[in-house]
């Protein structure tokens, strides 16, 4: 299990006072603390080595350009890809996906190809497949969920039918259910269908391999997973990557440049226009160091483990009082808690507890399909990550009896 | 710091709890007009009907779904504007936004909501908006001023209000 009094103490957020209070941060499915050492590295790299990348033969030009490309030598590590080259470095999760469907998508689909999409999704791997449906005519069919906030797979087969793409995410970022990723990609190749994962929750929870997936395209967020905000990346199958034409147009992503016309450059530097977030980059090899310090599969037990506590200890507290939405099993399911009470609103929910210095999300979670499935308009959302322990979950259930005594009819 | 009792006065709660007004009017003679708050999901649905001849709001219907704030304020706007003229309810709703610190002049980047030193002149257009409107138990929600992003919240019923007069009156130039 993680030592989390020592974990806190690498977080310096983590002795900053609220109104007066402890901070208890529970929305790190929106965006996770950095640690020490990531804001080291960073620190560092800015005083020591900044320089552009990739095209000054100086001293320090060479140092940053190194310390970018082991950045991405670590992402391939940390995700189980086969090549550094496989990874694209990118502004975050929603830009991935967004280069998938901009450039691999707009190649490859015709008017009226399918995409299949899970009612579960965030905005991100929803909104870009909208857009290709307005301009091209693709259609878009919709995995629906069951009862126990689940995908219905029993409609999968039918839905892939003819279907070009399955995009779908690894863990729901409001549900927290994990989805089986390695089922949902032989049945998408079985159709015929390429498979794209968000793994924005998962790879910050869950041990990651997109080989052992077999998925096609992955996308994922640092800053989720104690890097910093700016950078993220799209991994990809070296064959996809190789034939996807240019998203971007600009420095670096070129080879030749003439009047009459371009080449552009290697991926995965074909897909990096313009001068990339290196400090962020170098940032985000500190902060998988640190979850790979911490060990995945330590990291992972801790959630299942905060997870359960705090479910068990919302249900004992309030009883039916509170609805859960999401499953109740933490063996299926990560660190996002989404709930809400009869007759409170989630907005006046958080107020209160913003009182108590308890950070949680309230809202659609940029997640309104999912929302209008649940037939709610928001929900109010706590997340847990590695600097939580079981005090957070009790001061977390304490300024929510306060808040439902605070609303009493 | 403000504390909760800042935001959450007890005829906020009260309104909240028991809220004024609820439900539809037949389309047409009245005129419906929605708003939505994009970032929190919260919307108000507003049902006028508006005596042609006084101009004077006969009857008003809410509906839609929110937080306490948003369903309140609605709530208050609805008794409030019920049986007042047009030319009253929208120095109303002037006020009411002058209350929540928002000006016409500033909402519009216009230059002269902008002092000497690059301030807004707060005071002299929030008086003059306020100027011999009463605004009674919509004070309450004064509070709200002091949690800037429940401000929206607040605005949301008047600012539908103010998209419904506006289209009902493009209307029935243009018809």
């Amino acid at each position: 299990m993680l030592d989390v009094a020592r974990i806190k103490t690498d977080f310096p957020i983590m002795e900053r006072e609220v109104h007066g209070k402890r901070l208890v941060y529970l929305d790190s499915a929106s965006s996770s603390q950095k640690p020490n050492t990531v804001l080291d590295a960073m620190d560092r790299y800015y005083r020591n080595s900044h320089a552009n990348v990739h095209r000054g033969v100086y001293t320090i030009a060479d140092e940053a350009t190194t310390a970018f490309e082991a950045a991405r030598a670590r992402v391939a590590r940390f995700l189980g890809a086969g090549a550094p080259e496989q990874i694209v470095f990118v502004r975050n999760a929603t830009e991935a996906i967004n280069l998938v469907a901009y450039s691999w998508a707009r190649a490859n689909l015709r008017e009226g190809d399918p995409i299949v999409v899970t009612e579960m999704e965030h905005h991100a791997n929803v909104v870009p497949w909208h857009i290709l449906a307005a301009e091209r005519g693709v259609e878009l069919r919709w995995v629906r969920l069951t009862p126990d906030y689940r995908l219905d797979v029993d409609e999968l087969e039918r839905l892939l039918d003819g279907a070009k793409l399955l995009a779908v995410s690894a863990m729901s970022n409001v549900l927290g259910t994990i989805n089986e990723i390695r089922p949902l990609a032989d049945a998408a190749h079985a159709a015929g269908a390429k498979i794209l994962v968000d793994a924005c929750q998962s790879a910050p929870q869950l041990p990651t391999d997109v080989q052992a997936w077999d998925a096609d395209f992955v996308a994922v967020s640092a800053h989720k997973m104690v890097g910093p905000t700016g950078i993220g990346a799209l991994w990809a199958r070296a064959e996809l990557l190789e034939a996807m034409p240019p998203f971007l147009g600009g420095g670096e992503m070129i080879r030749d440049v003439r009047l009459d016309g371009f080449v552009p450059n290697d991926v995965p530097w074909k897909f990096e226009a313009g001068t990339p977030a290196i400090a962020e980059a170098v940032g985000w090899h500190a902060a998988i160091d640190y979850l790979d310090a911490l060990g995945m599969d330590a990291v992972r037990e801790h959630e299942k483990a905060l997870t359960a506590y705090a479910l068990r200890a919302l249900e004992d507290r309030f009883e039916g009082r509170l609805h859960l939405y999401g499953p109740l099993d933490p063996e299926v399911r990560g660190g996002a808690v989404s709930f809400l009470f009869d007759g409170i609103h989630a907005h006046d929910i958080s107020q209160v507890l913003d009182e108590d210095a308890v950070c949680v999300r309230a809202g659609h979670h940029c997640a309104k399909p999912l929302m209008r499935a649940l037939g709610v308009p928001a929900t109010t959302r706590a997340s847990f990550y590695v600097y939580n322990d079981e005090s957070d979950a009790d001061a977390l259930v304490d300024s929510l009896a306060r808040a439902e005594k605070f609303f009493a009819l | 710091m403000p504390g909760l009792e800042d935001l959450y006065r007890e005829i906020i709660l009260d309104h909240y709890r028991s809220p004024r007004n609820r439900g539809e009017l037949a389309v047409p003679p009245a005129y419906k007009v929605e708003g939505f708050n994009p970032l929190c999901g919260d919307e108000v649905v507003l049902y006028l009907d508006v005596d042609a001849d006084t101009g004077e709001i006969r009857d008003v219907k809410v509906s839609g779904q929110g937080c306490s704030i948003s369903q309140a304020s609605t709530s208050m706007m609805s008794a409030a504007v019920k049986g007042k003229r047009l030319s009253e309810v929208r120095q109303l709703i002037r006020a009411f936004k002058a209350l929540m610190s928002i000006h016409e002049s500033k909402l519009e980047g216009d230059a002269t909501g902008i002092d000497d030193d690059g301030l807004a002149a707060d005071g002299e257009d929030g008086h003059s908006a306020l100027d011999g409107v009463r605004l009674g138990d919509l004070e309450a929600l004064q509070g709200v001023v002091k949690f800037p992003v429940r401000i929206k919240c607040a605005t949301l019923a008047w600012n539908t209000l103010q998209q419904g007069l506006d289209e009902a009156a493009a209307t029935s130039s243009t018809g």
